[in-house]
């Protein structure tokens, strides 16, 4: 049975708060966010009905969103996402070399996970951080200026994170 | 040095903080504005000439006038901070430096429009700048500059920060309301104009981060004082966030005075190309405008210098000139591959496209192939004028800018950098291994035999 | 005078293409286009005119207005969807008159094309298929995309209607239906850009009692009715209008019977010139799953008469002989304006040239006709 703890129910009754009454679905984007950290890194199915409950709103509603937007997950996910920004502004400070990199040393291709599922490299398009290029979003947070180097600390970093 | 407006006070240890920001003279518009009557602050934004800072350049007081008041009806304001265009990183800067500074602007801006709720919407990936906003909103909310009866006026002000999720297509102003009210990012079909009918059917003005900052100065220094900055149309100073092959990227206020070969090669700003490399070519205002070479970066058709302000940078319209647009500056030195950068940023807005109208639905994702295809030495020679052909097909005639973004980016390579497409394409070979260099873009007139050796 | 009388709406002037009416205030230049009619009237893939807030996204129906209207007759920078934009007085708009409107819609239907199957003749809606209509009539020759087209897998959405998202233009009708018509929507849009596609996710079955109506607004073979799937083509089949008292106060009662002898291959609401469900009282002649895929004996119906159909239509061929041509030439007809397309029907192909005048034959053409 899917379900938040009482802290994330009332996250959530505050977040609807922020809306006009009857408009709650407009909630929908941030309740989103809370339900993919909430379980398990991405949106399965039953998780997406479970907020369509929670809003009030048709199950189909929540499908048409979720699958709109890039950072919902409908899939399962490595504990450890590399989002590698890879258009113009990084692709001309070296992008590409830092996403084959990354390749060769998880030995994955782009859109996989490694087998031990701890890491997932993905590629997308500008994150808004052209100045501090090549770049990719980890977690919450940005890492910039990429190098090979930086990338092999930043795997020792989450592995060490991981036990 | 030019005068510095939004970014005066960026480097005060602790700015992040409301007790620094109060103590350097932070809300002092806030106290004026409260003190005056909303239509008179709705003046003054219109005396200072600001224009829209997300990359339209629309006069910001004069869309403040056209939000329509029905009796009973809340208005709402919200602030465009779903910063996604490539090359553009400035109000990212701004919210996590000096948050302060936009909220203030916000309240400036919401009593003056009578919008009680006001909203942020972020783009998503920024979680942690979400975090610093919200942390600054429940600051300003502990010390009565939100909530209600801000500072005994009267007036009821209530902020939030609205996380997006992942969508280019959702700094349009009328997909950013779709997607504030929890649904899809599609564009709306206009009219009905946001103005009269925006967020939950109610009358809401949309407003680039930068623009709502700059409502601070003006309040402080006044309308008039604030137009005197600058030159001409292109009043108060300008965020520009530079990238690409420079020395030293970053976000820079320049008051619009400057020439754009000052920016990119003196020390103040860009601090010129790095390895002393040539510069080859720059898109001046986020990666939906047109591409210039070298030659016509620096100096307009006309023979002008050209400046880094609204006027001169789209001088020459689209043959010769190219936009100020959001202030993304993308610079490509002498090794740069113009093909390759192209196809990156057609694969972008085929990735950004929500695909409600046909036209960018299907043109995005064509114009990204044929590009790969010369890109990876499988072009022909009639896929140029194909690509000319299909990007005349979806500019204008798309729901709403993004298809006209898409477009552009495609017919300036191709109109200025033509020789290096058909290079491409001849020697498909040589192409992978070695890039077309910098040829002779100096002379638009002038189509250069390519050089032989590397 | 204390007691004022409200003057009527004014009617508004706008020109099309040359033609000028008169039309009440917030008629769109596309419903103003309908009023004038023929080939002034632009396509629409999406628009349709009982489903609030459709149209818009196809920009099949984008024209050039030439000047704004009286008051302010400033031309438009852009084309604009002429479903969505409403005239004003002293509107001048052109259609087939622009080459730009004409340039522009050739390149939609080419953008509409580019992914589409092409697979009309294995697809029911052909001969009734408006993209086939628009794309002999709008369209050119052949296509330049060069890569593999998009395809969809074929997805189960009850025992009534097939899906077949690979056909689909995103026209966004059928989401409309659900949301206007049937009490649930549990079919929408999902994904972006050129991935996205009508789904109900997780392949749930669309139930409701008015759920076929959707395979009646889809322009395309993309919602078709199982029922009548592979069973027939349209063009061999004989329409005639009929009714029945039907329970469901919701339902009209009023459909097309599609007739082979005694046999109903299949019902479905009565279209006007448009392709649009009719109205009837001001009301919109939807009808009942009941009528539609369970009432498919004639004995169920009373039979009106014969169904009018355009006579440019495939479904006409055939059915009716000696019909008389008309005497004034095309320039008379048409105002003195060229038709947008003349097509010899003999040259077509040079390789399947036909060697018998089809209008000569008598009733429908069998393979005999040809071999002789």
């Amino acid at each position: 049975m899917i379900t938040f703890s009482q802290e994330k129910l009332a996250k959530v009754a505050e977040l609807i708060s922020h809306y006009p009454q009857g408009r709650q679905k407009s909630a929908l984007l941030p309740v989103l966010h809370l339900a993919q950290d909430e379980f398990g890194g991405w949106l399965d199915t039953p998780v997406m009905d479970y907020v369509a409950g929670l809003l009030n709103i048709e199950p189909i509603e929540v499908y048409e969103v979720a699958s709109f937007y890039s950072m919902y997950n409908l899939k399962p996910v490595g504990k450890f996402m590399f989002e590698v920004c890879q258009t113009g502004p990084c692709m001309l400070n070296g992008s590409d070399n830092i996403i084959d990199y990354i390749k060769q040393k998880l030995n994955i291709k782009v859109g996989e996970t490694t087998a031990d599922g701890m890491f997932t490299l993905k590629t997308v398009e500008c994150l808004g951080a052209c100045g501090y290029a090549p770049m990719m979003q980890l977690g919450k947070n940005y890492r910039e200026h990429l190098t090979k180097e930086k990338v092999d600390a930043i795997i020792e970093e989450c592995r060490a994170k991981a036990n | 040095m030019g005068r510095k407006l939004l970014l005066e006070k960026a480097h005060v240890e602790g700015i992040r903080t409301y007790e620094v920001y109060r103590r350097e003279g932070g809300y002092r518009s806030v106290e004026k504005a409260l003190k005056m009557a909303p239509a008179d602050i709705v003046e003054e934004v219109k005396k200072s000439g600001l224009r829209g800072r997300g990359g339209a350049g629309f006069p910001t007081g004069m869309k403040w006038s056209f939000i329509a008041k029905p009796e009973g009806i809340p208005r709402h304001l919200v602030c465009n901070a779903d910063e996604s265009e490539p090359g553009t990183f400035k109000d990212r800067y701004l919210m996590e430096f000096i948050p302060h500074l936009l909220i203030e602007g916000m309240i400036v801006s919401s009593f003056a429009l009578g919008s009680n709720a006001s909203y942020i919407y972020i783009r998503g990936e920024y979680a942690w700048v979400a975090e610093i906003l919200e942390n600054a909103i429940a600051e300003a909310r502990q010390n009565g500059w939100l909530g209600k009866n801000i500072q005994g006026s009267g007036f009821d002000c209530e902020m939030y920060v609205h996380r997006g999720a992942g969508a280019y297509i959702c700094g349009e102003e009328t997909a950013l309301i779709e997607s504030l009210e929890g649904k899809r990012g599609n564009p709306r079909i206009k009219p009905p104009f946001p103005a009269i009918k925006g967020a939950w059917e109610r009358p809401t003005v949309v407003n680039n981060v930068e623009t709502l900052a700059a409502v601070v100065p003006i309040m402080n220094i006044g309308g008039e004082e604030y137009a005197k900055i600058g030159v001409g149309k292109s009043t108060g100073t300008k965020l520009i966030s530079a990238c690409g092959n420079i020395n030293k990227p970053g976000i820079y206020e320049i008051d619009m005075t400057i020439s754009v070969e000052e920016f990119i090669f003196s020390e103040e700003y860009c601090g010129g190309i790095p390895n002393g490399k040539k510069l080859k070519a720059c898109i001046p205002g986020g990666s939906s405008v047109p591409i210039l070479p070298q030659n016509l970066l620096l100096t307009t058709a006309k023979g002008e210098k050209r400046m880094m302000n609204y006027e001169s940078l789209s001088d020459g319209g689209f043959a010769t000139g190219s936009m100020m647009g959001s202030g993304g500056f993308i610079v490509l030195d002498e090794d740069q591959c113009v093909v390759r950068h192209t196809m990156t940023l057609a694969r972008f807005y085929h990735h950004e496209s929500c695909g409600q109208c046909s036209p960018c639905r299907e043109g995005t994702g064509w114009m990204e192939r044929v590009l790969k295809n010369i890109e990876t030495g499988k072009g022909k020679m009639s896929d140029i004028d194909l690509l000319w052909d299909i990007q005349r097909k979806i500019e204008g005639n798309t729901i709403c800018p993004l298809g006209d973004a898409a477009a552009w980016p495609i017919a300036a390579a191709i109109r200025h950098f033509r020789d290096e497409f058909e290079w491409h394409i001849k020697n498909p070979e040589e192409a992978q291994r070695r890039n077309y260099g910098l040829a002779h873009y100096a002379d638009p007139i002038h189509v250069p035999t390519p050089p032989v050796t590397a | 005078m204390a007691d004022e009388v409200k003057a009527p709406p004014a009617n508004f002037k706008v020109t099309i293409d040359n033609i000028t009416i008169e039309v009440a205030p917030g008629t769109t230049i596309l419903t103003a286009a309908r009023e004038i009619g023929g080939d002034v009237t632009p396509p629409a893939m999406c628009f349709y005119s009982k489903l609030q807030g459709s149209g818009g996204k196809c920009r099949t129906c984008l024209v050039e207005v030439a000047a704004g209207s009286t008051a302010d007759p400033r031309p438009m920078p852009k084309l604009v969807a002429s479903c969505r934009t409403t005239v004003m007085d002293g509107m001048i708009v052109k259609n087939i008159t622009s080459d730009k409107v004409k340039d522009a819609r050739a390149g939609v239907v080419e953008f509409l094309l580019l992914n589409h199957p092409l697979d009309c003749p294995i697809c029911d809606q052909a001969g009734e298929c408006h993209l086939q209509d628009l794309g002999y009539e709008h369209g050119k020759e052949g296509t330049r995309y060069e890569f593999p087209r998009r395809t969809f897998e074929k997805e189960d959405i009850g025992p009534y209607i097939q899906l077949h998202m690979t056909r689909c233009i995103l026209c966004y009708r059928c989401t409309y239906v659900a949301d206007q018509l049937t009490d649930k929507r549990v079919h929408g849009i999902l994904d972006r850009g050129e991935h996205a596609e009508i789904s109900t996710y997780i392949s749930k079955a669309i139930e409701n009692d008015f759920s076929g109506n959707m395979i009646d607004v889809c322009p395309v073979g993309a919602l078709t009715d199982k029922t009548f799937r592979f069973k027939n083509r349209v063009w061999f089949t004989k329409p005639v209008d009929a009714h029945r008292n039907c329970e469901n106060p919701k339902c009209c009662g009023k459909t097309t019977l599609w007739l082979r002898g005694e046999e109903v291959f299949r019902v479905t609401a009565r279209k006007d010139q448009w392709g649009e469900v009719q109205s009837f009282d001001g009301k919109p002649g939807w009808i009942c799953n009941t009528c539609r895929f369970d009432k498919k004996e004639t004995k169920d119906w009373t039979i009106e008469g014969p169904t009018l159909i355009n006579r440019h239509s495939v479904i006409a061929q055939g059915h009716y002989v000696g019909v008389i041509k008309p005497k004034e030439t095309l320039q008379e007809v048409m105002g003195g304006r060229e038709p947008l397309l003349l097509m010899d029907i003999h040259d077509v192909s040079e390789v399947n040239k036909l060697n018998i005048d089809l209008s000569k034959i008598q009733g429908p053409a069998h393979s005999n006709d040809f071999n002789k």
